[in-house]
């Protein structure tokens, strides 16, 4: 046998070959499958993982903004990759929200007012610079993340499935941050600076994570009280800081009800800038 | 962008799926090693290209010398009794 022949007999093995190697994007709950096939959630359900849902639109929202921006090509890609996946959570949560409703996500995102959205505090808040992002995202991602792990056992089926998904792409972003606030904690003077700087700016919208509403009361087995998570975030968070040398500033606490559509400065904006194109140009698609 | 030079740089290999060996999917910069094995992730499996990754700092592999790839590499040229295809099977064996 000669080369030729060698490789007109690989070339036979082809398909077989290639099934070993072939990228395929995997099987996972999408948008799309809960728009066609979930079950329409109840008025109160529906305004719950709207909630969840807004707190994740506006946080892909202000880490998309460091597309291009970030200190490092790499870390670019990471925060990217971040914003992406909290993006996917949005769409998840906004599309089932919007089954209650009759309408879809792109609905929700882009055709509501300011008081409409239910985000919390701490995902408007601005970027700042690197730093302030990395404690935005591990005070929140800690919490998103003992969120969803709780809400994957809700009798919510839907809400349950989103977050099965949802879990495991925050675990990475929690461990993103933990790395980075170890790192800039331990690193120069000036970097830890920094970091207690940001602490201190973005602590003051802790407070508002944890408060239970009448909504979470009455979806009793389906919705996550906040303040059960309380003493857990606190403990992990006290442990990521201080391995970082950092600690808890003392800060009061900002007067924040987001979750009732009062909103602080910040969100105005944001919504003026991601909804601007979808309000010029009505129904376009490309 | 300036601070990028202090960064080493990383060699990613990534492992598509159980069975197979990593391979080879290119570097990144990264201050540390826990550091580039998540910039690999993030940059080499976003496609789900990968189910393993390894990362080694560049200036820990030793390669061979471009200039010595006559000498390293042209020896077995034409030595076609190294490919077993060189050989006939002897009548005498049937089931080869």
């Amino acid at each position: 046998m000669n080369h030729d022949e060698l490789d007109a007999e690989l070339d036979s093995f082809g398909d077989a070959l290639a099934s070993a190697t072939r990228v395929t994007p995997g099987n996972a709950l999408r948008p799309e499958d809960i728009a066609v096939g979930g079950a329409k959630p109840s008025e109160d359900v529906a305004r719950y993982a709207l909630t969840l849902g807004d707190d994740a639109l506006i946080l892909a929202q202000r880490l998309s903004h460091w597309i291009s921006r970030a200190p490092e090509l790499e870390e670019d890609i990471a925060l990217g990759n971040i914003a992406l996946d909290v993006l996917g959570h949005a769409r998840s949560f906004l599309t089932y929200a919007g089954l209650a409703w009759d309408k879809t996500e792109d609905d929700l995102a882009y055709w509501r007012e300011e008081d409409d959205f239910t985000s919390l505090w701490i995902v408007e808040q601005p970027n700042g610079h690197f730093g302030v992002t990395i404690i935005r995202q591990l005070i929140v991602s800690i919490f998103q993340h003992l969120l969803y792990s709780k809400l994957t056992e809700s009798a919510d089926e839907t809400l349950a499935a989103i977050c099965a998904k949802a879990v495991k792409e925050v675990d990475y972003h929690r461990d993103h941050a933990i790395q980075w606030t170890v790192r800039l904690g331990l690193g120069t003077e000036e970097s830890a600076a920094k970091m207690r700087h940001a602490l201190e700016i973005l602590w003051p919208y802790v407070d508002e994570m944890f408060q239970d509403q009448e909504l979470h009361r009455k979806l009793d087995g389906i919705a996550v009280l906040p303040s059960s998570l309380r003493e857990d975030w606190d403990k992990e968070i006290t442990a990521v800081l201080a391995d970082s040398g950092l600690e808890i500033p003392k800060t009061g606490q900002a007067m924040a009800n987001g979750r009732g559509g009062e909103h602080s400065e910040h969100l105005g904006f944001i919504l003026a800038e991601m909804q601007v194109l979808a309000r010029k140009h009505p129904g376009a698609s490309w | 962008m300036s601070q990028q030079s202090n960064w080493p740089l990383w060699e990613v290999f990534v492992r598509s799926s159980r069975g197979l060996s990593h391979v080879h999917a290119g570097s990144l910069h990264a201050p540390d090693a826990q550091m580039a094995v998540r910039n690999a992730r993030d940059l080499y499996t976003r496609r789900n290209e990968g189910v393993s990754l390894w990362v080694v700092k560049s200036e820990d592999i030793i390669s061979s010398d471009p200039d010595e790839k006559d000498a390293f590499f042209e020896s077995p040229q034409g030595k076609d009794y190294r490919h077993a295809t060189y050989y006939k099977a002897s009548e005498g064996v049937k089931h080869l």
